[in-house]
């Protein structure tokens, strides 16, 4: 096969995704014309997925340093510092493209990638969330999406052996051609245990251990930076097949190997394969690297050069060694029935050189591929719909059954219980997990120590439509707020951007808005971002989702002897801790009514740093049991979420004013307690916290007293609509 | 006293069993590499939940030929505790240390949930700790969990009294079919059973995940004490 070698084309760069100004570029640079397996190399690290060469610009406006940052964003995963010697490692990646195509692969390997990224780090993974975006669930192929990426996701966790503790699974219409599928990992490691991704040390021998290559997932990443068409179906066979027993396999054998003094970095092949893993890798030593391509172990024969170095294979990774320990390496990883190939070596040159079959094959500089890709500040303008939908006067609503309208909401997917999805993820693997899905954040307890680990994926795609700028900084809020919720303080972030096509002025200014918003919130809590992703291009047939920025928030529990009651007693009152602006605008209540228009609530950050404030003090002084934010659905959601926790009816009131709008309406700042009320008075009282009773838990009966007629149902009805609504839905 | 943990490659619940039997119910526990041909020096084996050989071609159908298994049959034949739990019941049952076989899950999905399990009037040494007839909440995690036998072999069990745990509704009565209770179809609702001589137990839900109030129940902790007076007993 010579057509790996011969030079590359106009017409082959548009193929590969490249536009003919990068193609300019690329023979500039190297003063002659790339032979297909260089362009094709350029292709994938140029790519939006590989390059954030749409996104980099902003993105520099995030905050990512603080006291406890080991290491923030351009590793394979952020590390944050938790005391007593021990960090955590996290990182959230999407895997949007590939699951829609095919969603139990798809979602399996987005879960493998993001495992490896953090155990690459010397880092085992203790926990996973999955923040799960789905269109209507009567779309075409809806349920057969949900389907096969929920038992995708458990397929890969439950085998590798990760709990799965959480995230969000949400239905909108605007996903129904372009689901996301956003997954997260957490590890922990000691702070001397941990490895990054660097081909230190010219001489020192290149390793490719795990799974061998073969054809699979060629242009992943170039897949991943188009729109979508009709012609998705073709592009199945670049969506890779994942193995959880010899990831779980390559885990144990990294961790036995990085006991010993053997490695000096390490890099997963993710996107882009042996091609981004390598120049990643010398490109932040600034080194060089000489690759033998006939030494890589291959599942097939007749394999070009162009596609060993484009393979996205699974279960692979990149190890730079230090000399001497090559027995130590071998015999580790044939304990583990693994593969490690000796294929090359760090060279001080600068200059990625491979070889096959005694030819030279690629011979390109590193610094203008990995670290000098292009960079666009790309036109942006205000979406005309915004001038439809941002109307100042708050939309309204009148209710003729406020009990049947909150029956209604509950029973929707976007409420109902998601049992249906989390049982079938092993969350309590490594028996950590003191508080699983299904509350408002994921709590694991670190073994050894009385710390705890708490950790949330939110945002709320309704605000972030009508709004970008201020639904992305609610998100930051509501992820926050979720972790004080569980007796946690937010100690960092992961976001992954899902978004549009980037080329479109409007998806642009999104971005923009979106990245800004979260900057100003995340400033305002003092919380950095220490990794993340980018998943633009998240268009078929022309539409754009809705603007989508996950933001996953890791928390910090120093004794986990003050975190909430799993059992609230008869008869105990229910409070309502903090305050804001309340509106319909962007609720899920007037959403199901078919509107979307309004101006969001404002957010004030003073009362929410006020709010959580009050949460982890109620807990560390145990004058607070539990504690439950209010978000979507509003006040009588919240209180109805309360009850089915508590396995209780409630009788109490909503504030005055509106009936519709006190039990349905949105907004920031508050949160539902339960304690031991005169020590949460005092609290409430030197903070300057508004604090109010609401009503009593107990009974069978559920009615909350309003300005108007009152919202009435039963527990037995709650229990009924919440539990069945997602399976009625799911027609499962 | 030492209790080996046996470490298949694709074993995941290896550190849980390994840290309850440790430092929840005080029995010295070491893990012991599959590849390993000896058990000299230990008085149980306790084989852990997991994927052992990623569940190809069946559950726990690999895990049998493992190097240490004929030293498992020797713990085993010895009169000595072997306890498998999850994937290790399903090694056990295809090594033949117990009979029958693990099915997929009646609704063919994994499941991860809480069950209630009565424990069955047998004379196991590890239901010592439990009431007849006691109702105990442990959770299940497995694709392969519906508990099969041929009606020869179920009337064995069953006159023997060697079904050790049974899924129950939580006020202790058997299902009527509905999967409220026996989420997995098990035949005759039977989660855990043993050999005749009562020193072997498979059962599928996992009662090292219930052995601290911390992670919201201690069900399963007796289970592991029961473990740890037997060995003593026999010391």
């Amino acid at each position: 096969m010579t057509d790996a070698l011969r030079p590359g084309t106009l017409p082959d760069a548009r193929s590969f995704g490249l536009k003919e100004e990068e193609f300019d570029r690329i023979v500039a640079r190297l003063g002659r014309t790339p032979n297909l397996t260089e362009l094709g190399i350029f292709a994938v690290l140029w790519s939006e997925h590989c390059s954030y060469k749409s996104s980099r610009i902003h993105l520099k406006k995030l905050p990512t340093k603080g006291k406890r940052v080991l290491q923030g964003p351009g590793e394979n995963a952020g590390v944050v510092d938790i005391g007593q010697g021990l960090c955590v490692v996290f990182k959230m990646e999407s895997h949007n493209h590939p699951s829609f195509i095919e969603p139990f692969q798809g979602a399996a390997t987005g879960v493998g990638g993001i495992l490896r990224d953090v155990f690459t780090m010397g880092a085992r993974p203790i926990a996973c969330l999955d923040s799960l975006r789905f269109g209507a669930p009567d779309a075409p192929r809806m349920q057969y999406l949900v389907d096969g990426v929920v038992a995708g996701i458990g397929f890969y966790g439950n085998c590798f052996g990760v709990p799965t503790v959480g995230g969000e699974t949400t239905f909108f219409e605007a996903y129904n051609e372009n689901i996301l599928v956003n997954a997260f990992t957490l590890g922990l490691a000691r702070h001397e245990d941990l490895f990054f991704g660097r081909a230190s040390g010219a001489g020192n021998p290149v390793y490719y251990v795990g799974s061998k290559t073969g054809k699979d997932g060629i242009h992943g990443a170039t897949m991943a930076s188009e729109e979508f068409s009709d012609a998705t179906e073709e592009k199945r066979p670049t969506v890779q097949v994942g193995d959880p027993f010899t990831e779980k396999l390559l885990l144990e054998a990294l961790l036995e190997l990085m006991k010993t003094d053997a490695i000096e970095g390490i890099q997963d092949m993710g996107a882009a394969g042996l091609t981004s893993s390598s120049f990643e890798m010398a490109g932040r030593a600034g080194t060089g690297m000489r690759l033998d391509l006939d030494q890589v172990p291959l599942r097939e024969t007749g394999m070009t050069p162009y596609e060993i170095m484009l393979s996205e294979s699974q279960e692979r990774m990149l190890l730079v060694a230090r000399h001497g320990h090559d027995a130590t390496i071998a015999r580790i990883f044939h304990k583990w029935g693994l593969d490690a190939s000796l294929i090359g070596e760090v060279t001080g040159d600068g200059r990625m050189v491979c070889t096959w079959k005694g030819k030279t094959v690629v011979d390109l500089p590193i610094a203008p591929l990995a670290q000098d890709a292009p960079l666009y500040d790309r036109p942006r303008r205000r979406p005309s719909y915004l001038r439809k939908v941002t109307v100042e006067a708050d939309a309204k609503a009148d209710s003729a059954d406020l009990g049947g309208d909150l029956l209604d909401l509950l029973e929707h997917p976007n409420f109902a219980s998601k049992r249906w999805v989390w049982r079938q993820y092993d969350h309590q693997v490594r028996t950590n997990t003191v508080i699983g899905p299904g509350l408002d954040a994921a709590l694991l307890r670190v073994k050894g120590t009385r710390m705890g680990v708490a950790m949330t994926s939110d945002v709320n795609p309704l605000y972030c439509y009508l709004d970008p700028r201020e639904g992305t900084r609610f998100a930051v809020a509501e992820a926050a707020r979720n972790l004080a919720c569980v007796g946690a303080q937010g100690i960092g972030v992961t976001d992954c951007l899902n978004f549009g096509n980037p080329e479109k002025p409007e998806v642009m200014w999104q971005f923009k808005e979106a990245v800004e918003g979260m900057a100003s919130a995340l400033k305002a809590f003092k919380i950095p971002v220490v990794s993340g992703n980018v998943s633009l291009y998240n268009d078929t047939e022309g539409r754009s989702i809705w603007p989508t920025p996950t933001v996953a928030m890791v928390g910090l529990v120093k004794d986990m002897r003050r975190v909430p009651e799993r059992e609230l007693p008869e008869g105990a009152r229910v409070l309502l801790a903090g305050d804001g602006e309340v509106r319909l605008a962007g609720s899920q209540y007037l959403y199901h009514k078919g509107t979307l228009v309004g101006r969001l609530p404002k957010l004030d950050l003073k009362m929410e740093r006020k709010l959580q404030k009050f949460l982890l003090k109620g807990y560390a002084k145990r004058a607070l049991r539990f504690a439950h934010d209010v978000s979507e659905g509003g006040l009588a959601a919240a209180l109805a979420e309360v009850a089915l926790f508590a396995g209780m009816g409630f009788d109490g009131s909503v504030p005055g004013g509106d009936p519709v709008l006190q039990c349905f309406g949105e907004g920031g700042g508050r949160a539902l307690v339960v304690g031991e009320e005169e020590a949460l008075a005092a609290l409430a009282r030197a903070l300057d916290l508004p604090l109010r009773p609401l009503g009593v838990l107990g009974g069978e009966a559920f009615r909350l007293s309003t300005g108007g007629a009152p919202l009435e149902t039963t527990l037995d009805a709650l229990q009924r609509r919440f539990e069945g609504g997602f399976k009625k839905a799911m027609r499962a | 006293m030492k209790a080996a943990v046996v470490v298949f490659p694709g074993s995941n619940c290896d550190h849980d069993i390994h840290h309850v039997l440790n430092e929840v119910a005080g029995v010295p526990a070491e893990y012991v590499w599959h590849g390993e041909s000896s058990l000299a020096g230990y008085d149980a084996a306790v084989l852990p939940g997991g994927f052992s050989y990623g569940d190809y071609l069946r559950c726990g159908a690999i895990a049998r030929f493992s190097p240490i298994m004929p030293e498992v049959e020797r713990l085993a034949r010895e009169g000595r505790p072997v306890l498998g739990i999850c994937n290790g019941f399903q090694v056990l049952t295809e090594c033949h240390l117990l009979p029958g076989a693990l099915l997929r899950n009646r609704k063919l999905k994994f499941l991860c949930q809480d069950v209630h399990l009565r424990v069955e009037p047998s004379a196991s040494l590890y239901a010592a700790k439990y009431r007849k007839g006691e109702v105990l909440r442990i959770p299940i995690a497995h694709m392969d969990g519906n508990y099969f036998c041929d009606p020869d072999t179920l009337r064995e069990l069953e006159e023997g009294k060697r079904v050790v745990f049974r899924y129950v509704r939580p006020d202790g009565t058997r299902e009527d079919g509905d999967g409220t209770a026996n989420p997995n179809g098990a035949l005759a609702s039977i989660a855990g059973i043993m050999n005749k001589e009562g020193n072997v137990l498979g059962m599928m839900p996992h009662p090292e995940r219930v052995s601290e109030a911390a992670l919201g129940g201690t069900d399963g902790r007796r289970l592991f004490q029961a473990l740890k007076k037997f060995l003593e007993g026999r010391a």
